[in-house]
C-alpha cells in the first residue's frame, strides 16, 4: 500500500501549487526536495522522518483471527506533512502530524485520529533507537544491536471506544517498491520513494466495547515519502496489499484519471522477499460490486488479474462499511481474496465523492 | 349591542386626543425606558456569552495551575503523551496601535470540536493559520478598529467584539510570552489513561462552566441599569394610571347610560378590558420603536463603560431581538393591566343607579393616608433593618428599593403635615383658602408627586456618587500621577541614551517596570519601583505601615492595590503569592480606580531579580512643572518620534474622559426619569383640573379673577414641587450613601467617601420648580381663558 489518504489531506493542509514545474533537479518551486531515481536506501537513517519532503508516512495494516475465531482488521498510521521544508525546535516549526488508527470487525469499524505539530515531542519519530508516536499512540523498536530496526515493533494505540497493543516480528526482509525505491504514480512522472515490510507475524489484544480479545496474525508497513506524488488529474486511487496464503504478497494500485484512464503500478514479493515490479497496465482493476458507504457509492468488491503470474481473484470486505470518518475520510479494511489464489490483505480506496 | 358599546366607549379618545395622547406616552415611555435598558443588558450578554463560549469555555473543563501561572509547554506535550486529550490556549490582552485586544492563543491541531473558535476548513486555512506569525481571526467590528499593519487579520462573523484568535505561536509572539493559560479538556477520554494526579500532579481541574466571569463581574452595573430601567418604567405607570383614572372617571355618565340601556356589567368590564389591551399593544409598540433608540443611543456609551470598568468588550451595535420585542409588549401590557386595574374593579362593582357625576377617582380619606403612612414606616424600617444587617449586592438593592418606596408612600403624610405647618402662618383668608385647597389637591396629586420624589431622588443620589467619585478621582490622579513627564522608549539602547540625555536636565529619572502575570487566580500586573521621595509623599495608600516605603525600598514586602485587596481578601500582614514560587507580604493597599485589574507594587531590585530579562524602557521624569513641556519638547528633538513622551496633563485629561464616559449613561437616564415625572404632574393636573371646577368655581364667584386663579395654581404646583424637593434631599443622600459604601465596592470594588454638593442640590430644586412650573401652565393658561359659562354651570349642573 502507498499513495494515501494522507495525500488529499495533507495537499489540502499544506495548501501547495502541487503539480507544478521544477526548480531545479532535486528541489520543486518551493524548495521541497523531490525523489530522484537511483537513489539508494540508507537504513537506519531512512527509517525517520525526512522534513525536507512535503508528505511521508508510517503505515501499518493487519489482518488478524481472534482467539473468538472472527476476522478483525487493524490500521495504524502516522502522517507527516511540512507546510515549509525546515524542521527545527518549537511551536512554529512548520510541521504537521496526524496519526489515524483503525479496528474493524465484521459488524463495526471504529476509528480515532490524532493531529499535533513537530518540534514540541507530541508526536515525531526518533532513529535510534526507532520509534514513531503521537500522543500515547507508539509504535516502537524492540530490536538488539545489528538487526534491521523494524524487525521487532511494539505497536499501540487507543481511543475512546478501542485499544490495542501487539508485538510484531519480522520474518522476512524488507522490500523495496517501484524501481529500487523509486515509485512512479503517473505517465508525467510523480513519484515517491517507497518501501515496505510486509512479512510481520503479529500477536497482542484488541480491548473493545465487549471486553479484550487474544488475535495473531499478518502485518504489512509501508514507508513512503515525497513532494510531489500525484499528477493533477488524478481523483483517487484503490490500492491492495495481499498476503497470499503460500507466504507471496502482492502490493497493487490504480490510480484513476479523470478521463477515466486507470493508471496501475504492482509489486509481485516472493516468500523471500524478492520483489518484481510491473508498470502501468500489467495489473487490472476491475470493481464488481458497490455499496452505499457515508452516502457514497464505493467499489467494495474487486477483481485483480496479473496475468503475468497467473493472477485472477476476486476480492471481498470484512466490513463494507470500514469508513474513516476521519478530517479527509476515505474507505480502508480488511479483505479476503480467492480464485486462482486465496489469502487476506487490507484494501484503501479513496476519491469516492 | 357590544359594537355600539364599543364605538361608544372608544368615541372618548377621539373627543379627548390629548388623553389618548398622555396614555401613548406614559406607555411608550414607560416601555420604552425599561425596553431600551434590558436591550443593553442582553446585548452585553450576549457578548459576554460569545465571549465565553467562543473556545467552548462553557461546555469544556478546563486545567490550570494551582498557583495561577503559566503552565509550560512540556507540561501539555507530557499530558498528551500519557493519553490526555487535551489542547492548550494563551490567553492575555494585548495593546495594537491603541486598539485593546483579548487574544486568545489556540494549537486548532488538539482543539476539541467544541472550541472550534474559527472555520479553517477552507484550502489552506489551516496551513495559514499555523504558518503565518502575523495572522489573527476577528469580527468585522474588531477589524475596523485594528490597524491592518502588524498583522494579518481574517474576518469571523461569529468572534466576539475585541477578541483575535490566533495560533498559539503567534499568540505568543503578539503577547510576549510563552506558555498557556489554560487547558482544554476533551468531553472523552481514551480508554483508561492515568489519573490526573500523576500525570500532571500541578495541575487542577475546573468543571465547564455555564457562567462566565465577565457576567458575574458586570452583573452589577447591569443590575443597575435594571434598577435604573424599573424606576423609569414605575414613572411612566403613574402616567397610565393617571390617564386611565381620567378617562374612566370621565365616562362614568357613558357607563350608567349603557348599563342603563342593558348591557351586561360584564360585557362593560369586558369591552374597556379590551380596550385596555388594544391601547396597550399600540403604546407597547410605540415604546418599543422608543426602548430601540434609546437603547442604539446609550449602547456606545455603555459599551465604553464597560471597556473601560471592567475590561468587558461588548458590541457597540444594537440587533433587532425579537426576545426583548416580546418582553417589551408583555410589559407594556402588565404595565397597563396594573394602572388600571383599580378602576376596572371599582366599575365591576359600580352599581347601576350609581350617581353619574364624576368623583375624585382618588380622594383619599384620612383613613387610607395614615394606612398609607404606617406601611411607608414599615418600608423604612425594613430598610434599616437590611442595611444594618443585609449583605452583598442584593441585599444593597433591597434596601434601595425599600426606602425609595417606603419614602414616596410616606410623602403624602408629610406633604399634609407640611401644609398644615404653612397654613398656621396664613393671615388672609384667601392664603387660608389657597393652603387648605392646596391639601386638597395632594392626594389627587400624589402619585405624580411621588414620581416625582423618587425622580428627584434618584438625580440627587446618582449625582451625589458620581460628584464625589469625581472629586476623589482626581485628587487621586493628582497623587497618583506626580511626575511631570513619562517617557518610553522603544529599543534598551535608546532607554539607555535616554537616561543620560536626562541625567543633567531633570530632577529624578525614576524607571518604571512591569510584568504582566497571575495573582490570585485572575491576570493582574507587577510593578517595580524604586524609593523615592515621588512614591512616599504622594503615593495614594488606604492602609500603610510607618515603615510601609521602608519595606519596599529594601525589597521586602508587597503593595497591593484595592481591587486585589478586596477580591482576594488580601490585608496587611497577609501574603500574597506571585508567579514562579514567588511570595510577598503585603505592606501597603493603595487606590487604583478605573482599573479593572489586581496590582501589586515591589521594589524594583525584587523584580529584577525574579524577570533579569524584563526591558528597562519606560521612565518617568520628575522636573519643575513649568519646565515639563519644554523638556518634552527636546526630548523629542533629541530622539524623534520612536520616543513616547506623554505628560502628565494628557493623562488626566485621558482618564477623566474615560471617567465622563463611563458616568453618561446614568446620568442620561437620570435626566430621562425627571423628565417623565414632569410629564405625570402634567397628566395628573389635567385629570384634576375638571374636576377641581367645583372647587374653583365658588371662590371665582366671591371675586377672584380666572387669571388669578390660574396664577394660584401655577404657585402652587411649585410650592408642592419645593416641599417634595425638600424631602427628596435626605432621601437622595442617603441613596447616595447606599451607592457609594455598598453597590460600588460590590460593582467596581472599590469604596468612595460621600461629598455634598449643596449649590447641585439647589439647581435640581429650580429644575424640579421648573418642570412643575411647566407642567402646570397648559391647566392653568385654560383656567385662564375658561369660559366663565363653565364655571357657573358648576352651580346648576345637577350633581
Amino acid at each position: 500500500m502507498s499513495v494515501r489518504a494522507a495525500l488529499v489531506a495533507f495537499l489540502l493542509l499544506v495548501n501547495s501549487a502541487h503539480g507544478q514545474g521544477f526548480a531545479d533537479l532535486g528541489r520543486d518551486a518551493e524548495g521541497f526536495a523531490v525523489p530522484v531515481p537511483g537513489t539508494a536506501f540508507d537504513f537506519p537513517r531512512d527509517h525517520g522522518a525526512h522534513p525536507e519532503y512535503r508528505i511521508e508516512w508510517w503505515y501499518l495494516t493487519a489482518t488478524l483471527t481472534g482467539a473468538d475465531g472472527r476476522d478483525y482488521g487493524l490500521q495504524w498510521t502516522l502522517f507527516r506533512s511540512a507546510l515549509r521544508p525546515e524542521s527545527g525546535e518549537g511551536w512554529d516549526t512548520p510541521q504537521i502530524w496526524m496519526g489515524h488508527a483503525g479496528l474493524t470487525t465484521s459488524d463495526a469499524h471504529f476509528v480515532a485520529e490524532r493531529l499535533s505539530r513537530g518540534g514540541i515531542g507530541q508526536a515525531g519519530v526518533t532513529i535510534d533507537p526507532f520509534a514513531a508516536w503521537i500522543d500515547d499512540w507508539r509504535m516502537e523498536s524492540q530490536v538488539e544491536e545489528g538487526a534491521d530496526a523494524l524487525s521487532d515493533l511494539t505497536l499501540t494505540a487507543r481511543s475512546q471506544d478501542f485499544a490495542y497493543d501487539l508485538t510484531l516480528t519480522a520474518t522476512g526482509p524488507i522490500v523495496p517498491q517501484g524501481d529500487n525505491g523509486y515509485s512512479v504514480k503517473s505517465d508525467s512522472g510523480q513519484a515517491s520513494y517507497y518501501y515496505s515490510q510486509p512479512f510481520y507475524e503479529v500477536a497482542g489484544v484488541l480491548d473493545l466495547p465487549g471486553g479484550p480479545i487474544d488475535v495473531t496474525g499478518q502485518a504489512w508497513l509501508d514507508r513512503e515519502w515525497s513532494s510531489q506524488p500525484l499528477d493533477a488529474d488524478q481523483t483517487g486511487w484503490d490500492w491492495f496489499s495481499l498476503h497470499f496464503d503460500d507466504g507471496a504478497k502482492l502490493m497493487g494500485f490504480g490510480l484513476r484519471e479523470a478521463d477515466g484512464d486507470v493508471y496501475t503500478s504492482a509489486t509481485w514479493i516472493e516468500p523471500d522477499g524478492t520483489p518484481t515490479p510491473y508498470g502501468d497496465g500489467a495489473l487490472e482493476l476491475t470493481p464488481l460490486a458497490t455499496e452505499e458507504v457515508a452516502g457514497r457509492e464505493v467499489p467494495v468488491e474487486w477483481r485483480l488479474e496479473l496475468p503475468d503470474r497467473g493472477i485472477d481473484i476476486e476480492t471481498r470486505p470484512l466490513n463494507p462499511q470500514s469508513w474513516m470518518d476521519t478530517l479527509f475520510p476515505y474507505w480502508e479494511g480488511p479483505i479476503r481474496f480467492s480464485g486462482s489464489h486465496e489469502g487476506r490483505g487490507y484494501l484503501e480506496m479513496t476519491g469516492y465523492q | 349591542m357590544i359594537r355600539a358599546a364599543l364605538s361608544a366607549l372608544l368615541s372618548h379618545w377621539w373627543r379627548h386626543k390629548v388623553q389618548l395622547a398622555a396614555l401613548m406616552i406614559g406607555l411608550a415611555l414607560a416601555t420604552g425606558l425599561w425596553t431600551g435598558v434590558q436591550a443593553i443588558n442582553q446585548e452585553a450578554r450576549s457578548s459576554y456569552d460569545a465571549a465565553a463560549s467562543v473556545l467552548g469555555q462553557d461546555q469544556l473543563d478546563r486545567l490550570l495551575r494551582a498557583d495561577g501561572a503559566l503552565i509550560a509547554p512540556q507540561a501539555f506535550v507530557d499530558l498528551r503523551r500519557a493519553g490526555w486529550l487535551v489542547s492548550p490556549v494563551v490567553e492575555d490582552e494585548v495593546r495594537i496601535g491603541g486598539v485593546r485586544l483579548r487574544v486568545l492563543g489556540i494549537d486548532p491541531l488538539t482543539a476539541p470540536p467544541a472550541a472550534a473558535a474559527v472555520d479553517l476548513t477552507g484550502d489552506g486555512d489551516l496551513a495559514a493559520f499555523i504558518g503565518d506569525d502575523r495572522l489573527v481571526f476577528v469580527s468585522p467590528e474588531t477589524a475596523g478598529r485594528l490597524p491592518s499593519d502588524p498583522l494579518t487579520v481574517r474576518l469571523s462573523d461569529d468572534l466576539p467584539p475585541g477578541v483575535a484568535i490566533a495560533d498559539i505561536s503567534t499568540a505568543w509572539s503578539l503577547l510576549e510570552m510563552e506558555g498557556f493559560s489554560h487547558l482544554l479538556v476533551w468531553p472523552e477520554q481514551p480508554y483508561g489513561v492515568p489519573p490526573l494526579e500523576d500525570a500532571a500532579p500541578d495541575l487542577v481541574r475546573i468543571a465547564a462552566d455555564g457562567a462566565n466571569d465577565v457576567g458575574r463581574l458586570t452583573g452589577s452595573f447591569h443590575l443597575n441599569l435594571t434598577a435604573f430601567g424599573l424606576l423609569s418604567f414605575v414613572v411612566g405607570l403613574f402616567i397610565v394610571h393617571a390617564a386611565v383614572g381620567l378617562a374612566f372617571e370621565q365616562r362614568r355618565p357613558m357607563f350608567r347610560t349603557l348599563r342603563a340601556l342593558g348591557l351586561p356589567a360584564r360585557h362593560l368590564v369586558g369591552l374597556l378590558g379590551g380596550e385596555m389591551l388594544i391601547l396597550a399593544f399600540m403604546g407597547g409598540a410605540l415604546g418599543i420603536v422608543v426602548g430601540y433608540f434609546v437603547a442604539a443611543i446609550l449602547l456606545p456609551d455603555v459599551a465604553a463603560t464597560l471597556r473601560g470598568l471592567y475590561g468587558a468588550e461588548v458590541s457597540g451595535t444594537l440587533r433587532l431581538d425579537p426576545g426583548w420585542i416580546l418582553a417589551g409588549f408583555a410589559i407594556a401590557l402588565v404595565g397597563t393591566a396594573v394602572a388600571s386595574a383599580q378602576s376596572l374593579w371599582r366599575l365591576a362593582r359600580l352599581p347601576v343607579l350609581a350617581p353619574a357625576q364624576p368623583r375624585a377617582w382618588s380622594m383619599a380619606t384620612s383613613r387610607s393616608l395614615a394606612l398609607q403612612a404606617g406601611l411607608g414606616s414599615a418600608l423604612l424600617l425594613v430598610a434599616g433593618v437590611l442595611a444594618v444587617f443585609g449583605h452583598g449586592l442584593l441585599s444593597g438593592f433591597a434596601v434601595l428599593a425599600t426606602l425609595l418606596l417606603g419614602a414616596a408612600l410616606l410623602l403624602p403624610a408629610v406633604l399634609m403635615a407640611l401644609l398644615r405647618l404653612g397654613a398656621s402662618f396664613a393671615r388672609t383668608p384667601l392664603a387660608e383658602w389657597v393652603w387648605a385647597d392646596t391639601r386638597q389637591q395632594v392626594p389627587g396629586l400624589s402619585l405624580a408627586l411621588m414620581a416625582l420624589l423618587l425622580a428627584l431622588a434618584a438625580s440627587i443620589g446618582v449625582g451625589t456618587m458620581v460628584s464625589s467619585f469625581r472629586l476623589t478621582f482626581t485628587d487621586w490622579l493628582d497623587q497618583r500621577l506626580a511626575s511631570e513627564l513619562y517617557v518610553t522608549a522603544s529599543t534598551e539602547e535608546e532607554a539607555e541614551r535616554l537616561r543620560s540625555f536626562l541625567q543633567p536636565l531633570a530632577h529624578a529619572v525614576l524607571p518604571i517596570r512591569s510584568v504582566e502575570a497571575r495573582v490570585a487566580g485572575a491576570p493582574a500586573e507587577i510593578y517595580g519601583i524604586v524609593d523615592h521621595a515621588t512614591y512616599r509623599d504622594h503615593w495614594p495608600l488606604l492602609q500603610g505601615r510607618d515603615d510601609t516605603w521602608d519595606r519596599i525600598a529594601a525589597s521586602d514586602g508587597a503593595l497591593i492595590n484595592e481591587q486585589l485587596h478586596r477580591r482576594a481578601g488580601l490585608s496587611i500582614g497577609d501574603v500574597v503569592t506571585l508567579p514562579n514560587g514567588w511570595s510577598e507580604t503585603v505592606v501597603g493597599v493603595y487606590s487604583d480606580y478605573g482599573n479593572p485589574t489586581g496590582q501589586v507594587i515591589v521594589g524594583l531590585d525584587a523584580l529584577a531579580d525574579r524577570y533579569p530579562d524584563l526591558a528597562r524602557l519606560r521612565h518617568a521624569v520628575r522636573i519643575a512643572p513649568e519646565d515639563a513641556p519644554a523638556l518634552a519638547d527636546r526630548i523629542r528633538d533629541e530622539f524623534g518620534f520612536t520616543m513616547r513622551v506623554i505628560n502628565q496633563d494628557e493623562v488626566k485629561r485621558l482618564s477623566l474622559d474615560v471617567f465622563e464616559r463611563t458616568f453618561l449613561v446614568t446620568g442620561a437616564l437620570t435626566v430621562l426619569t425627571l423628565g417623565v415625572a414632569a410629564f405625570a404632574i402634567l397628566t395628573s393636573l389635567l385629570t384634576l383640573a375638571a374636576m377641581r371646577l367645583p372647587q374653583l368655581a365658588p371662590v371665582w364667584a366671591l371675586g377672584l379673577t380666572r387669571r388669578r386663579l390660574a396664577w394660584i395654581e401655577l404657585a402652587r404646583a411649585v410650592l408642592l414641587a419645593l416641599l417634595t424637593w425638600l424631602v427628596a434631599v435626605p432621601l437622595g443622600l442617603l441613596l447616595a450613601w447606599l451607592l457609594l459604601a455598598i453597590v460600588n465596592v460590590e460593582a467596581f470594588g472599590w469604596r468612595l467617601p460621600l461629598f455634598v454638593f449643596p449649590l447641585d442640590w439647589l439647581a435640581l430644586a429650580l429644575w424640579a420648580m421648573l418642570a412643575a412650573a411647566l407642567a402646570a401652565a397648559w391647566p392653568a393658561w385654560r383656567l385662564a381663558r375658561i369660559p366663565p359659562a363653565r364655571l357657573l354651570q358648576v352651580f346648576a349642573h345637577e350633581r
